[in-house]
């Protein structure tokens, strides 16, 4: 069942049937099964020996092969599923699912400022007079980090929140933008417009540490106060008030989650927000910075070097001298160009051009968005191996599933949180039945595969990547326990750097300020899926307090605030449609159709409808979503659909 | 420019505790500079990281040059101080408070209280059994908290942690007034009718178990919570991604609680319900 652990040891379980199932499928096929099909048998050298005879190493150096690592294992998994993609497999094709999240946020800060990690701590918010919290329910997505956001209002900071919806978050602010979806652009450009002209730009930080102002300038000049409140929706005087409160702040903060990033342009999207940053100089100092809140753990671009044009510690593949390092210290070749990021993977399924998958640890065949296409791509994929502690959907589709351990309970190692604070993780629980760690099940098949690593624990792990990142170097085990977790970078094991990145900006000395950081010139596109008479309601998406994802992990508590799945209206458009509360309705859009009931949120404007994606098997959310990408960083447009809302007949109602 | 914010710069302080020299951080309280000198205060509502709230007064000590006993918990040590202990007078009250509240109030689940007892020589029986107000069942509306009033000793720190100082649901707060006093959610209604977001925040700060985790109370009925054979280990919670920390209070392989450490960076004690209670899918072996 989904949402049970499952453990090859035991009997009648769907792993050791699959398994049996591929090995009796293999030596009928004529191929040569490497080790005795002897049910009875150590099942681990059974699977792991299908694996490694499977032509799955093969086909990689074609780069026919590509691997999903999970941002939600340790940073050491990551770090050793990257080494067997790219030592084992001989590929780049290496991702995982931050794709669909929080890329845009990697892609746009890496533009700026040449790193994808947000540039301040949470205890600085505590201490700045000016928050924007922007396309961010963090009340329900990021709890903790809300109470600090919470202590910086009661200390008397202004919060001022831009989302479509009146959600928690905006309760607390001070004023409330409630844009239209995915009109973010114009209402930033409009901001800076009107920095500009207020003549609050901060000049001399322009000046020192920025490129390309006068074109922004003249990009932004068209968005007047009046133009931005027709396409945004919001009063100009409100845009208005937040440009000079963000302007005039002596600190400010500029938080950002998933309603910038899940578009079609999220990283022009980002990109748009930095400006702002970049023209007021709320950059690079303590509680001046730029804050965008991950999903999960390990997501800020390349850590460990699961991503397909990173190397771990952050390092670029095309950079010579970085490959130099990596292939003296992993003795082999790596591929001097970038690999395929998770979206183009699929694709590549599409075309045929990618033929297998080691996944670990993701469930891409209820994430993605347009997800029946997905399972119909993974399902035509020659060889799919995964990795979980779940026989979730997209297992049930693999040719092998790998039991493996929870990576925040069942094993020792680290992880890294959206502040860049490297923590531990330690293991509590034994894992059950023959469950492996996912270092023991990677390292064991890149043996069987010829490459011997021995590795006596995470420790090795971590200190075989400290010697090649720089920016871990400073973080040993002893020192993460004493510091509590510490923030990258860390270069030394001597001190600590500043909590806040970027300060180099603010240097006098141009040698020491770098690379300066350009404005981004990103124009407004609008949604992809347009809404119109045939679809005319706009669709959002988001999350819940109490549920995860896809509830795989969230499904397993009895929250007593959990009530299933619903499209949410406002109560205009519930009496427009004629719906009550509980009521189904069928829900389409030009990708497809779900029958959900509806819930009625004041919180909600006419014309937009909410749902999250929290419970797949109810009601499967993202057949209505686009795969419309964002062309940088591959993220899909979860954020806006274009749906109708359509009565049952009756005989379907009572039933 | 520095590079680890410094804050205020702490002058120490200097005072003596039971006549012997002690020197503390400018801002410290009483107890802390005891604990540091190695000196047990007793307490059950001391503020930890919230603000103290002097309810329950087992923690008085006598200071130099005051009228009265002074709540150590929330008198912070001042330069030239004499802070004594273990007066006659101080020990009487710790006794007289002590009797007072375990006759009138179910202290079973409360850490360390019979440790006290005994060393104060307090004999709750003495007040009849007409003392006690231990007359309600253990409220159990939901699936991941117990409200067991007779435990409650009225020290509000539920109050606050739901309040502004952590949570800010202020889904709890104290109804009544006098001996009617008692900690309600609005109406006094179900808690899955109330602001509550079930956090469980407040249980993180009750000093008494009168809120309790289902799970604990569960196998506390059972008999078979065992505080004795469970292990504590630290690690990060692995939903959203801001890196809270979590203590997993093992017993038999099994999560039994979850807490966060008070001192963290990121969470200061505090979790919201996922990171509190979404654990179980770990566990799901069938």
């Amino acid at each position: 069942m989904e949402g049970t652990r499952f453990s090859v040891g035991e009997p009648d379980r769907g792993v050791s049937r699959r398994c049996i199932a591929f090995s009796e499928a293999m030596t009928a096929g004529g191929l040569k099964c490497p080790v005795e099909p002897d049910i009875r048998g150590d099942i681990w050298i059974k699977l792991l020996g299908n694996i490694s005879f499977n032509p799955i190493s093969a086909l990689a150096r074609a780069t026919m092969a590509g691997m999903f690592s999970c941002a939600r294992a340790t940073n050491e998994m990551n770090y050793v599923a990257q080494k067997f993609a790219r030592v084992v497999m001989g590929t780049n094709n290496v991702d995982s699912c931050n794709r669909t999240c929080h890329a845009p946020s990697v892609a746009g800060l890496s533009a700026a400022f040449g790193s994808g990690g947000g540039t301040s701590s949470y205890e600085e918010i505590e201490h700045t007079d000016v928050i924007v919290m922007w396309g961010s329910n963090a009340r329900f997505a990021h709890p903790i980090f809300f109470q600090h956001v919470l202590k910086g209002i009661h200390n008397g900071a202004r919060m001022y929140a831009v989302d479509p919806r009146r959600t928690s978050t905006a309760e607390w602010a001070e004023r409330w933008l409630g844009l239209n979806v995915g009109t973010d652009i114009p209402m930033a450009h409009a901001i800076g417009r009107e920095i500009i002209h207020a003549g609050l730009a901060n000049e001399a930080f322009i000046e020192r540490a920025t490129t390309g102002f006068e074109e922004y300038k003249a990009l932004v000049e068209p968005w007047t106060l009046s133009l931005a409140e027709k396409v945004t929706g919001v009063p100009a005087a409100a845009i208005r008030q937040l440009a000079h409160a963000y302007a005039r702040a002596e600190r400010a903060q500029l938080c950002w989650t998933l309603g910038i990033t899940e578009h079609h342009n999220g990283t022009d999207n980002v990109r748009a927000l930095i400006n702002l940053s970049l023209l007021t100089g709320h950059v690079g100092r303590c509680a001046s910075g730029l804050q965008p809140l991950r999903g999960q753990n390990n997501v800020q671009g390349g850590d460990m070097g699961a991503i397909p044009n990173r190397l771990p510690g952050f390092q670029d593949i095309l950079d010579p001298d970085t490959r130099l390092k990596f292939e003296s210290a992993w003795d082999t070749v790596v591929q001097p160009h970038y690999g395929l990021n998770l979206t183009e993977m699929f694709e590549a399924m599409e075309e045929g051009s990618l033929r297998a998958v080691y996944c670990i640890g993701e469930n891409p065949a209820q994430s993605e968005a347009d997800s029946e296409q997905a399972v119909r791509r993974l399902s035509a994929l020659a060889f799919l191996v995964v990795q979980d502690i779940f026989l979730t959907k997209t297992a049930q589709l693999a040719d092998i599933v790998l039991p493996a351990t929870a990576g925040w309970a069942e094993t020792d190692g680290t992880t890294t949180d959206s502040e860049r604070r490297v923590q531990r993780v330690r293991r509590a629980i034994t894992p059950p039945g023959e469950a492996r760690e996912d270092i023991d099940i990677i390292c064991d098949l890149a043996g069987r595969l010829g490459h011997e690593w021995k590795y006596a624990d995470a420790e090795a792990v971590w200190n075989e990547l400290r010697s090649v990142s720089p920016d871990h170097y400073g973080m040993t085990y002893e020192r993460l326990e004493q510091h509590q977790g510490i923030q990258w970078p860390c270069p030394s094991t001597e001190r600590l750097e500043p909590t806040y990145l970027h300060g180099r900006l603010w240097s006098p000395n141009p040698a020491e300020r770098g690379r300066l950081a350009p404005f981004g010139l990103v124009q407004h596109d609008p949604p992809v899926d347009l809404t119109d008479e045939e679809y005319p309601i706009r669709l959002t998406t988001g999350r819940r307090l109490d549920s995860y994802n896809t509830g795989v992990q969230s499904g397993g508590f009895a929250s007593p605030l959990r009530r299933g799945e619903y499209v949410e209206l406002c109560p205009e458009d519930a009496e427009r449609y004629g719906v009550v509360v509980g009521e189904e309705v069928r829900v389409s859009s030009r990708r497809g159709a779900v029958v959900a009931p509806v819930w009625v949120d004041p919180a909600l404007r006419p014309g937009l409808a909410f749902m999250t994606m929290h419970f797949p098997d109810e009601v499967d959310t993202n057949q209505l979503t686009i795969e419309a990408n964002c062309p940088i960083a591959g993220t899909a447009e979860f954020k806006a659909s274009a749906i109708r809302i359509e009565k049952l007949p009756v005989a379907t109602i009572v039933r | 420019m520095t590079a680890i914010p410094l804050g205020v710069p702490r002058r120490l302080v200097k005072f003596t505790i039971d006549g012997q020299e002690a020197r503390v951080p400018e801002g410290s309280t009483i107890p802390d500079a005891c604990r540091a000198a190695g000196k047990d205060v007793p307490t059950l509502c001391e503020g930890d990281i919230l603000r103290p709230k002097n309810a329950c007064r087992v923690c008085v000590v006598k200071v130099e040059g005051s009228r009265t006993l002074v709540p150590a918990c929330s008198r912070k040590a001042e330069g030239g101080m004499e802070v004594r202990t273990d007066t006659e007078r101080a020990r009487h009250r710790r006794k007289i408070v002590l009797e007072l509240l375990a006759s009138s109030v179910d202290l079973s689940t409360t850490l360390r209280v019979a440790e006290w007892i005994k060393e104060y020589e307090a004999k709750p029986d003495r007040f009849g059994p007409e003392a006690a107000r231990v007359d309600e069942e253990p409220r159990i509306d939901n699936e991941l908290y117990v409200r067991d009033y007779d435990k409650c000793i009225l020290c509000y720190k539920c109050v606050d942690a739901c309040g502004n100082q952590w949570q800010n649901s202020f889904a709890i707060s104290v109804a009544g007034r006098g001996f009617d006093a008692r900690i309600a959610v609005e109406h006094d209604a179900p808690l899955t009718d109330s602001a509550c977001v079930y956090c469980g925040n407040c249980i993180e700060v009750c000093p008494t178990g009168a809120l309790s985790f289902k799970s604990e109370f569960d196998m506390r009925a059972a008999g078979t919570w065992d505080e004795s054979a469970q292990t504590e280990t630290t690690t990060v919670c692995a939903y959203c991604g801001v890196g809270c920390s979590l203590t997993l209070h093992m017993q038999d392989n099994e999560i039994v609680k979850v807490t966060s450490p008070h001192d963290s960076p990121v969470t200061h004690g505090n979790l919201c319900i996922k990171g509190r209670f979404g654990y179980q899918h770990v566990q799901n072996r069938d």
